[in-house]
């Protein structure tokens, strides 16, 4: 497989992570599959920050260790780095000193002093150093200057000025060419935008968030693309008034979706049992990174599954979706809304950092997704909101409604939504509420719930962002592969089927207790082995290799 | 002229001669009014936190959102803002409004969001059986505090005078003809409005016949409600003590944009289409 790997480093406030897209999308318009991956601790200016670029032929999902080219923005980025240089890789040194890396050509230019002596925005050295990678890669400056005119909004020709700059310097220190692919060039997202656009696709209307890391950037997304999306942003005071102002939205009958990382979940819990009694159907987004407590926030983790599972006191129904890529990020986000409104129950998107953040191209077809009808009032006779019926989903009316009096709690109630503390009539919302699980799983079992790679008597379970690196690693060891999309209600039936003629399963993850073999145990799934890693780095395919010839 | 019936079957729970009855009677009269003078009924939503008030969502017949202790105001906001064709009128207590919920307090204030707040002040816990509140004395000796609350008691005049709210006001459950007027002022005002109404807990904290004798009207006295210095200096003269002179009425009220004009700059979300495809947005991303 062609595949080519760049890596940008420097300071935060450098402009690693756009330098990092732009590449990306270089080469998404030379006709390969992208994944980019962005390393960056919490602060806002200093520090290292590296962005790693993966492109292929086929379709890549994690980012390689090994690089053909580093730009260094400075000098510890080639020490922190050098490390995955091979024999004919290129680095590409903002500076004047020739610094030696064994085994690599150094091309030491003095980028900084270039742009400083224009009288440039500092940022236009980035430009300059693709235009040098160009070069090196031979790849037509066309492309590189056509990404600029695309992505930049300030300085862009002074930006088009130094890619042609850089670029004559790199033509004379080629080290290989790479080919233009007969592929046309296709989105490149975030699992965060990835969602933004599934959900927007489903009718969502608001979204409503509190700044936090790996959410964050879905609440900017949202905000910067409201007018195109029809959906409008809201930041409030806190979590606790992020979902409570969800759920008062959506009993008015809007299609409303939260976003948050572990810590700011905690806070929507209160909340998220409100809509288990109230029956107001609301999305959540929980993009995981490690923790306990503030934990390691620009990082990754795989760390609160089983809170997700068990959040809210009281017993009632969820959906739990979990993607690993940008197209199950998409068709998921869509679902998750759909399923809240069919089923007037809480449904959790629960992501990561690493799918949250990373970039990487999408090939999903957006005619799978549109809003799907609830279950609504039709104006005849008596409404009462909480009518039992045999699905136990009641048909809706928003207030407004003529005819129709909304009444919503979260005490127990009757039909009506009038408080009661009646044995019977407990019994018979409880058992109301609990018997939509039954039709939820009917639904499910017309949709795809867990996805099969490869074949064989070894398979490793994983789930969310970790799928990409072990379906890499497992196709090399001719393994398969199963990962459950849906995590709540889990699909039983689907796992069975999976694990037909499966004598070895080995469970993947990125935590310390093996959250998804607990949870596999208590459907009678046993695995044989747990391969785990806590140390808020997603696995690589390289690293997994490894890991399961031990195994194996 | 017909008036709406807002009865509904649920057995009233409250105390014998409880101040909830008072607010109760005011809201169902000032609903029947409002609907009178033009607003359709479904357009009305009440909310309520938790606490003996929270009852009374139970006790009118309209849409409503029996919410969770202290959250009232952001899902009023949410109700608000998702349409903003709906009267929106939240009712909480005072542990509910100034101490679980303070912050959603403060900011519903500071956004100015188009809804009303009332809050039946009584000073104390009543639904758990006596504790002191925000808005209890110093001093108050309740079942968490036998030895006396250490702590003196909020303002929530002054404090959402000076969270920026456009709406300040304070009525007395007694005075059923003036909370009316009260809460129909409230309703008619444009952005946040909070109505804070004294109503005494016949079983844990009887002040009914302290606010009977020492309660006056701001209104007959020619305050200025639109001095935001002179609301403040009545806001401060007294607080939560059973002393003095206890001012009743509109301390403060003020023109401001609201939340929901801001956010939604002309947009009205009920009606906003679906959109067909995101193949515009996935441009950008090539």
């Amino acid at each position: 497989m062609r595949e080519y790997s760049v890596l940008i480093g420097g300071q935060a406030g450098d402009g690693v992570r756009q330098a990092g897209q732009m590449v990306a999308r270089i080469f998404n318009r030379l006709g390969y599959y992208v994944f980019g991956y962005d390393d960056y601790p919490s602060l806002i200016r200093g520090g290292h920050n590296f962005s790693l670029v993966r492109a292929a032929e086929k379709r890549v999902l994690n980012h390689n260790p090994e690089v053909d080219v580093i730009i260094a923005l400075n000098k510890e980025t080639v020490e922190k780095h050098a490390w995955r240089l091979n024999n004919n890789s290129l680095v590409i040194f903002d500076g004047r000193e020739q610094i030696g890396v064994e085994g690599s050509k150094v091309l030491a230019v003095p980028m900084s002093a270039e742009v400083r002596k224009r009288r440039y925005h500092p940022l236009t050295r980035n430009t300059y150093a693709l235009g040098i990678m160009a070069g090196a890669l031979q790849i037509p400056l066309e492309i590189l200057k056509d990404v600029v005119r695309s992505m930049l909004r300030k300085h862009v020709e002074e930006n088009l000025e130094l890619a042609e700059l850089g670029y004559e310097e790199g033509k004379n220190h080629a080290i290989r060419r790479v080919e233009k692919l007969d592929n046309d060039p296709r989105p490149v997202l975030t699992g965060n935008e990835a969602v933004a656009l599934g959900a927007a696709k489903a009718g969502l209307r608001f979204y409503i968030g509190y700044p936090m890391t790996p959410a964050s950037s879905l609440l900017h997304y949202l905000a910067a693309h409201e007018d195109e999306l029809n959906v409008i942003t809201v930041h409030p005071e806190n979590e606790i008034g992020v979902a409570m102002m969800a759920i008062g939205a959506a009993y008015a009958g809007a299609r409303t979706m939260v976003g948050t990382a572990g810590g700011g979940f905690a806070l929507m819990v209160e909340s998220l049992s409100l809509t288990g009694q109230n029956e107001i159907p609301v999305v959540f987004v929980v993009n995981q990174r490690p923790a306990p407590a503030t934990g390691v926030p620009t990082y990754t983790a795989q760390s609160d599954l089983h809170f997700v599972l068990n959040a809210g006191h009281g017993e009632f129904p969820r959906v739990v979706v979990s993607p690993g890529d940008v197209d199950e990020a998409f068709y998921l986000a869509g679902k998750a809304l759909n399923l809240a409104w069919k089923y007037q129950v809480p449904a959790i998107i629960l992501s990561d950092k690493h799918l949250a953040e990373s970039y990487m191209t999408a090939t999903f077809d957006e005619s799978r997704v549109k809003p799907e009808e609830p279950v609504l009032w039709k104006p005849n006779g008596e409404f009462k909101r909480y009518l039992d019926t045999e699905t136990g989903v009641s048909p809706m009316a928003f207030p407004g409604t003529p005819g129709a009096i909304v009444k919503v709690t979260s005490y127990e109630h009757d039909e009506y939504g009038i408080t009661t503390e009646e044995p019977e009539v407990i019994t018979k919302m409880v058992e109301k509420r609990m018997r939509k699980v039954k039709y939820i799983v009917e639904e499910l079992k017309r949709e795809e719930t867990v996805k099969v790679y490869g074949e064989g008597e070894t398979a490793i379970v994983t789930w969310g962002s970790t799928k990409g690196a072990v379906v890499e690693a497992a196709e090399k060891l001719g393994l398969k592969v199963i990962q459950p999309l849906y995590l709540e209600p889990f699909p039983t039936w689907a796992m069975e089927k999976a694990l037909k003629g499966v004598k070895k399963l080995i469970d993947v993850e990125v935590n310390y207790g093996g959250a998804l073999a607990r949870l596999l145990k208590t459907y009678g799934i046993h695995v044989d082995a747990k391969i785990l890693r806590y140390d808020g780095r997603p696995w690589t395919p390289h690293e997994l290799e490894e890991k399961l010839r031990e195994v194996v | 002229m017909t008036v709406v019936s807002l009865e509904t079957y649920a057995e009233n729970t409250w105390c014998p001669g409880c101040g909830d009855f008072g607010i109760l009677a005011a809201a169902k009269a000032a609903i029947q009014e409002l609907v009178r003078e033009g607003t359709p009924l479904e357009n009305i939503v009440i909310l309520s936190g938790i606490g003996c008030h929270g009852k009374i969502v139970d006790y009118i017949n309209v849409n409503s959102f029996y919410s969770l202790h202290g959250r009232v105001l952001p899902a009023a906001t949410g109700i608000k803002m998702a349409n903003p064709e709906l009267t929106v009128i939240g009712f909480a207590g005072d542990g509910d409004a100034y101490g679980e919920g303070v912050e959603h307090f403060v900011f519903s204030a500071k956004r100015n969001t188009d809804i009303v707040l009332v809050v039946h002040n009584n000073m104390v816990y009543g639904l758990t059986t006596g504790q002191y509140t925000p808005t209890s004395p110093k001093g108050y000796q309740g079942k968490s505090t036998p030895k006396g609350s250490p702590e003196e008691p909020m303002n929530p005049i002054a404090l959402a005078l000076a969270s920026g709210a456009t709406f300040v006001a304070r009525g007395y459950a007694a005075n059923k003809k003036h909370l009316i007027w009260l809460i129909k002022e409230a309703v008619k005002h444009r952005g946040f409005a909070l109505v804070d109404v004294l109503q005494p807990c016949v079983t844990f904290y009887n002040t009914f016949p302290y606010f009977s004798k020492h309660v006056y009207d701001l209104q007959e006295e020619g305050h200025d409600t639109s001095d935001f210095m002179a609301a403040m200096e009545k806001a401060r003269e007294w607080n939560h003590r059973l002393e003095g002179r206890v001012p009743i009425g509109i301390f403060y009220k003020v023109e401001k944009p609201t939340f929901e004009e801001e956010l939604l700059k002309g947009r009205r979300p009920r009606q906003m289409p679906y959109i067909d495809t995101v193949s515009h947005v996935l441009k950008q991303h090539i």
